[in-house]
């Protein structure tokens, strides 16, 4: 008889545990339903490249180059006039209330002076609360206008000739050429999905028994802490190959998310990533003594990695010191690994560093949990 | 060899002594039956024999296995019942005891199982989730579940709390019948009539262990008098005796009353002088059980203040 390891204690645990878990409908159900919700609702729901965004125009004058310039500025997809011909009174109105998000003041002299040479003016007016939503339709607008009005004054060959010694910016968007949301989206929602279910789950793993008044009749018989452990976050690995395969099918069918790499490298990394994850859960069960403080716990860790890990902004783009923090959490080295594998086509080379690091939180968990966990009810 | 043989223990929450300076033991084969007020460190001295909590200072051995350093070899030897229902509600009947046997790596499993289940007569429940089960079954389950692997020891925390008497004359006649093939039974109990089919009792209050011994041995070291006063005025007598030199205690029992105290001579005194003014005969009679350990309460009552 072994004193720290026996595979038939070990399956005992796992016995319960996979019981325990399949009757639970509603959390069960959770586990298999979050997963899908949370991707279609936020594959289809979030978009950093918003298009088609009402605007409304101020003008008095219906002359062809205003015509030529709203048509233009419509036809780069980022405006949608849905309010043509107002007062500026009810434009500030239509801003204010958020029913439009921006303004386009073409001044009532505008047709005069486009034909007398000068420079004229337009105000937009943009709604930048939410920087996001402005800057692309903002970053079109100059050189759109400019366009169709040269357009329209048939001056299009004349500019051309003008301009033909300027500068010439060539942009590539790479991997992503199209520039849609929902190709970075999408893997990123993995992690979060994963994120989500397994630490949350495994949180509870403990204070349930302690709860329920069962970790003492646990405790007395003779399981080890490493069993007790096993026993708990290896069924979650399997939930967590469920929900795998529902995001990266659903990413395929529903959202067309290219698989540029190797699926066995991706799925290596899942699973480093998950592991962390149980262990992470199951760690703080260790630290909570209600299900509840295992709850807020989780959800204290949940909000930064979040916002930190590049999953909702772009990393790159923090300061230095909020960098650090979220190189704390194991989602910002996994969606390295799920985005370079996926969308870049990355080999191991390139996600080894991550990877190693997946695997060091998850060893350190272990570590953390194993030392915390206490064969007493001290 | 003693199945449990503890020195000294001693457990601290903070600055409340729970345990405090208990050494006890029990006879291999033996029921000892584990006495004291609610609060007074019967859970918590049942848990650290079997591991569950570790002792500040003291230590002992149990099973042979030493207290400290052991506690995985009298876990798989020992068979504790909780105070509460620690099984599994969510699962069946038969899950939970799958559960129990593979844990103590029993082989095959499936059979321990099924001989249980025979003999609780509960094979054709067996898939009913635990939780549905009433107060008694739930007992002879949890019961049943703590002695499949046949420990040598069996910790019983107030297994027959909350269950009805012929359940209680059952369980008891089962914990008999266990003792009797040589399984040692620590009993924790509040009720007089268990402690006296136990072949040797201990009292704690407090912390204290205050007594030790069978019945007899206990009831006799307590150096009670006991006399049996009868009278019309029964509730009037009463309240008069209870205040009168030499009256430790004054317990209706029907019709008469339990006049209890430590010196024989001064309480046979007190009564002799009231007895006319109060309308009562009295007469020497036998300390019960239940007049030492309410005579134990008081007294430590008295200490704790």
């Amino acid at each position: 008889m072994n004193r720290f390891f026996s595979l038939v204690r070990l399956l005992a645990l796992l016995a319960k545990e996979t019981i325990q878990m399949r009757r639970d409908h509603i959390t069960f159900g959770m586990m298999l339903g979050v997963p899908l919700m949370q991707l279609i609702l936020f594959g289809f729901a979030i978009n950093n490249d918003p298009k088609a965004l009402p605007a409304a125009l101020v003008t008095n004058s219906h002359d062809q180059y205003t015509r030529a310039m709203v048509t233009a500025l419509e036809m780069t997809g980022y405006y949608r006039f849905s309010h043509i011909a107002v007062s500026p009174a009810e434009a500030e109105a239509l801003i204010a209330d958020g029913s439009v998000s921006f303004v386009v003041t073409v001044p009532s002299d505008f047709a005069r002076r486009i034909e007398r040479g000068d420079r004229p003016q337009i105000l937009v007016e943009a709604d930048a609360t939410d920087p996001s939503v402005a800057s692309g339709a903002i970053s079109t607008l100059s050189s759109v206008a400019s366009k169709a009005i040269s357009r329209a004054q048939g001056l299009e060959a004349q500019l051309a000739r003008q301009k033909g010694q300027q500068l010439e910016v060539v942009v590539h968007k790479r991997y992503n050429p199209e520039g849609i949301t929902q190709y970075n989206i999408v893997p990123g929602l993995l992690g979060v999905i994963l994120q989500m279910t397994m630490v949350m789950m495994t949180s509870m793993a403990l204070t349930r028994e302690t709860e329920r008044g069962t970790m003492e009749n646990l405790l007395a018989m003779p399981a080890t802490s490493l069993e007790i452990m096993l026993g708990k976050v290896l069924p979650y690995l399997a939930v967590g190959a469920v929900q795998v395969s529902v995001v990266l099918i659903a990413a395929k069918l529903l959202f067309n998310v290219p698989f540029a790499g190797s699926m066995p490298l991706l799925l290596t990394g899942i699973l480093i990533f998950v592991s962390a994850l149980v262990l992470l859960g199951y760690t703080i069960s260790t630290v909570a003594k209600t299900q509840m403080q295992a709850m807020q716990l989780t959800f204290f860790y949940f909000l930064p990695s979040l916002l930190l890990s590049g999953f909702m902004f772009p990393f790159r783009g923090m300061p230095i010191w909020a960098q650090y923090i979220g190189e704390m959490f194991p989602l910002t080295h996994f969606l390295r690994v799920v985005r370079a594998v996926m969308l870049k086509g990355a080999d191991y080379q390139a996600v080894q560093k991550p990877m190693s690091v997946l695997l060091l939180f998850t060893l350190g968990f272990a570590t953390i949990a194993l030392l915390r966990f206490r064969k007493t009810l001290d | 060899m003693n199945a449990i043989d503890v020195q000294n223990l001693v457990k601290r929450y903070g600055d409340k002594t729970v345990v405090n300076d208990v050494t006890m033991s029990v006879a291999e084969g033996e029921i000892s039956g584990f006495l004291g007020p609610n609060g007074s460190g019967k859970t918590t001295t049942i848990r650290v024999m079997c591991g569950l909590l570790t002792a500040d200072s003291g230590g002992g051995t149990v099973l042979g296995f030493d207290l400290k350093t052991e506690q995985h070899k009298i876990k798989n030897q020992v068979g504790y019942m909780t105070q509460k229902f620690s099984f599994y509600e969510d699962l069946s009947i038969e899950e939970n005891l799958d559960f129990v046997a593979r844990l103590h790596q029993l082989s095959p499993y499936k059979q321990y199982v099924r001989e249980t289940l025979d003999t609780l007569g509960l094979t054709s429940r067996r898939h009913q989730l635990a939780g549905s089960l009433s107060g008694g079954w739930k007992q002879r389950l949890a019961l049943a579940a703590c002695i499949m692997h046949k420990p040598k020891l069996l910790l019983l925390d107030e297994p027959t709390a909350g269950v009805d008497p012929k359940a209680r004359r059952e369980f008891w006649d089962e914990i008999h019948a266990l003792a009797a093939n040589g399984m040692t039974v620590l009993v924790s109990t509040h009720y007089m009539d268990e402690a006296e089919r136990c072949h040797r009792i201990n009292y704690i209050s407090y912390g204290n262990l205050l007594a030790s011994g069978t019945v007899q041995e206990v009831i006799d070291g307590a150096h009670l008098a006991t006399f049996v006063v009868e009278g019309q005025q029964i509730n009037t007598v009463a309240k008069a005796l209870k205040s009168l030199p030499g009256v430790d205690q004054v317990a209706p029992f029907g019709n008469s009353l339990h006049v209890v105290g430590q010196d024989e001579k001064q309480l046979s005194q007190t009564l002799a002088r009231h007895s006319n003014e109060l309308a009562y005969s009295y007469h020497l009679g036998e300390t019960s059980l239940e007049d030492v350990f309410i005579q134990f309460m008081a007294n430590s009552a008295d200490n704790m203040q």
